[in-house]
């Protein structure tokens, strides 16, 4: 019941500082099991993402949050287990660390918490770039999404942009600034037959780079 | 019938005026819709005209839009007309700042305009402090905001960055500022009638705006300004002028101003807002937009705000300190 109104007030608060307009270009919101992969700019983007989706769909889709910023006071905490649903991820860590030509140890451990929540049938939303970028441009996307769609085959990957956020609240800000902000949602992209790591990784990130002229 | 209006009470008086915007809209809603019905059954039109009926819906729904606005606004009294005032002002600034780059300096005096400025400026409204509120912002803010970006420690652009925040202020939150502000003005003699104000200054406005525009699409003028406008031209501005002053000397009635005087105001309060309006226009050119609001028609409703209200914020100001100043109320 408490959630339930915070995340009333929440939303109401998210669309009057940023309007949370959510663009379907590539697909129609839907009901169906996917990975929504997002460019990463600020802390933000995780609370825009999902005041851009519908109701039907909030309930069904959980994104990720970084740990060591959505679980160091018990009010983040609270709102991002009992608002977002989030799975948390150590930063950094997901997904798995980019080291090209030489694997970790256990690739699939940081992934763990994902894997489960893909089991269970829900959808999820990543930042594969890993970690916020500084320039407008999207750093190089890491391995986990590759990962995540081999081992998962029947999720559809939903790019997504997230714009403007970064101007609401800069790096270090803790006050928001009222800012028209969009999320645009691209026509999913699937791995081809044999496609290796590194092409279909570009190929994704184009894909979401895209969106922002969309 | 005259004799009857005059027995009535200021408020019956609105009340009536209200009835009768109302009235006619639903009159003219209706016909559009039966119109349109007939249309989609055996077209006898061409494409343009029903393009032109596409326009003019999307036009009758703002209007609707508008008076529904004013009407809460009035019935729920002066307070309430003035919050509603302050969070047109809010999604217009929100709109004017996202269309002009901020750096991560600016934040802080960002903060100062959407969180300190604005509700400053329209308590000093709501509470009828007419010597402050109108020069707290040409005078204090105009000195706040480059100090707070100065602190900010970013020279780059630092007089464009300020310009732009300077102006988003002056036009979104001093120019809608004066609309609830009318309200509060008591003229001798008129008291609980200042609504009546309110609405000649929007009929008046958008009446010339909306003739301007009728003009230019029946007739072919050369453009005065192409970079900045490909529609302004002094042929349709003057018919607009001339239209519009010509309804406020008819609206002459409801106001506290005589004939002659009603025309004038008319005027005065046209010229500001088409001029202001085709300012907007240039610095809508310089960002390389054709509207404000985002690409497309937003679901948040709030979108291309700016477009419908930029004639009203300059025109506001203008028209409030000269009826202030000829009457010394």
């Amino acid at each position: 019941m408490l959630a339930k109104l915070t995340g009333w007030v929440l939303l109401g608060l998210v669309r009057l500082l940023t309007g949370a307009q959510a663009r379907w270009v590539g697909c129609p919101p839907k009901a169906e099991q996917r990975i929504y992969f997002a460019n990463h700019q600020s802390h933000l983007d995780l609370v825009m993402i999902w005041a851009a989706l519908p109701e039907e769909l909030r309930s069904i889709t959980r994104p990720i949050a970084a740990r060591d910023y959505w679980a160091n006071t018990p009010v983040k905490r609270w709102i991002t287990t009992e608002l977002f649903n989030a799975i948390y991820v150590e930063r950094g860590g997901t997904p798995a660390p980019a080291a090209e030509g030489a694997p970790p140890p256990d690739p699939l451990a940081p992934l763990q918490p994902l894997i489960e929540a893909l089991r269970s049938g829900d959808s999820i939303i990543i930042f594969p770039e890993g970690t916020r970028g500084h320039t407008g441009e999207p750093q190089k996307f890491k391995s986990g999404l590759y990962t995540l769609a081999q081992m998962f085959p029947e999720a559809v990957l939903v790019p997504a942009w997230i714009d403007n956020v970064q101007r609401v609240m800069p790096k270090g800000e803790v006050v928001p600034v009222p800012i028209l902000c969009s999320v645009t949602f691209g026509a999913p992209v699937c791995v081809g037959d044999g496609e290796a790591r590194r092409p279909f990784l570009d190929r994704a990130r184009e894909a979401v780079i895209a969106l922002r002229d969309a | 019938m005259n004799a009857f209006l005059r027995s009535l009470s200021p408020t019956q008086q609105i009340a009536t005026l209200f009835l009768v915007v109302f009235g006619l809209l639903v009159v003219v809603s209706a016909a559009t819709f039966l119109l349109g019905l007939r249309e989609r059954r055996n077209p006898v039109h061409d494409a343009r005209w029903q393009e032109e009926l596409r326009h003019f819906r999307e036009l009758l729904q703002v209007t609707w839009i508008m008076a529904l606005v004013f009407w809460i606004g009035w019935a729920l009294g002066e307070t309430a007309a003035t919050l509603l005032f302050a969070l047109i002002a809010f999604l217009a600034l929100r709109e004017f700042i996202t269309l002009s780059p901020t750096r991560r300096g600016d934040h802080r005096s960002l903060i100062l305009a959407f969180f300190a400025v604005l509700p400053i400026q329209f308590i000093l409204v709501g509470t009828a402090r007419f010597d402050l509120f109108t020069v707290f912002i040409p005078v204090y803010v105009f000195f706040a905001i480059p100090v707070a970006s100065a602190l900010a420690d970013d020279p780059s652009h630092f007089l464009e960055r300020n310009a732009k925040l300077q102006w988003g202020i002056m036009v979104c939150v001093y120019g809608l500022s004066h609309v609830p502000a009318l309200l509060l003005l008591s003229f001798p003699g008129y008291e609980g009638k200042s609504a009546f104000l309110v609405f000649f200054l929007v009929v008046v406005v958008q009446t010339c705006m909306l003739v301007q525009h009728l003009i230019n699409r029946r007739i072919e003028r050369k453009p005065f300004a192409p970079n900045i406008s490909r529609s302004f031209n002094w042929a349709s501005w003057g018919a607009g002028m001339g239209i519009a002053s010509g309804v406020g000397a008819l609206l002459s009635f409801i106001t506290p101003f005589r004939f002659g005087q009603a025309l004038a105001m008319a005027l005065v309060a046209c010229i500001a807002g088409s001029m202001g309006h085709l300012v907007m226009k240039a610095l809508k050119r310089d960002r390389g937009i054709p509207h404000w609001g985002r690409k497309g028609v937003g679901v948040t409703g709030a979108n291309g705000l700016l477009d419908r209200v930029d004639a009203l914020c300059f025109a506001a100001p203008i028209f409030f300190h000269s009826v202030r100043w000829y009457y010394g109320v």
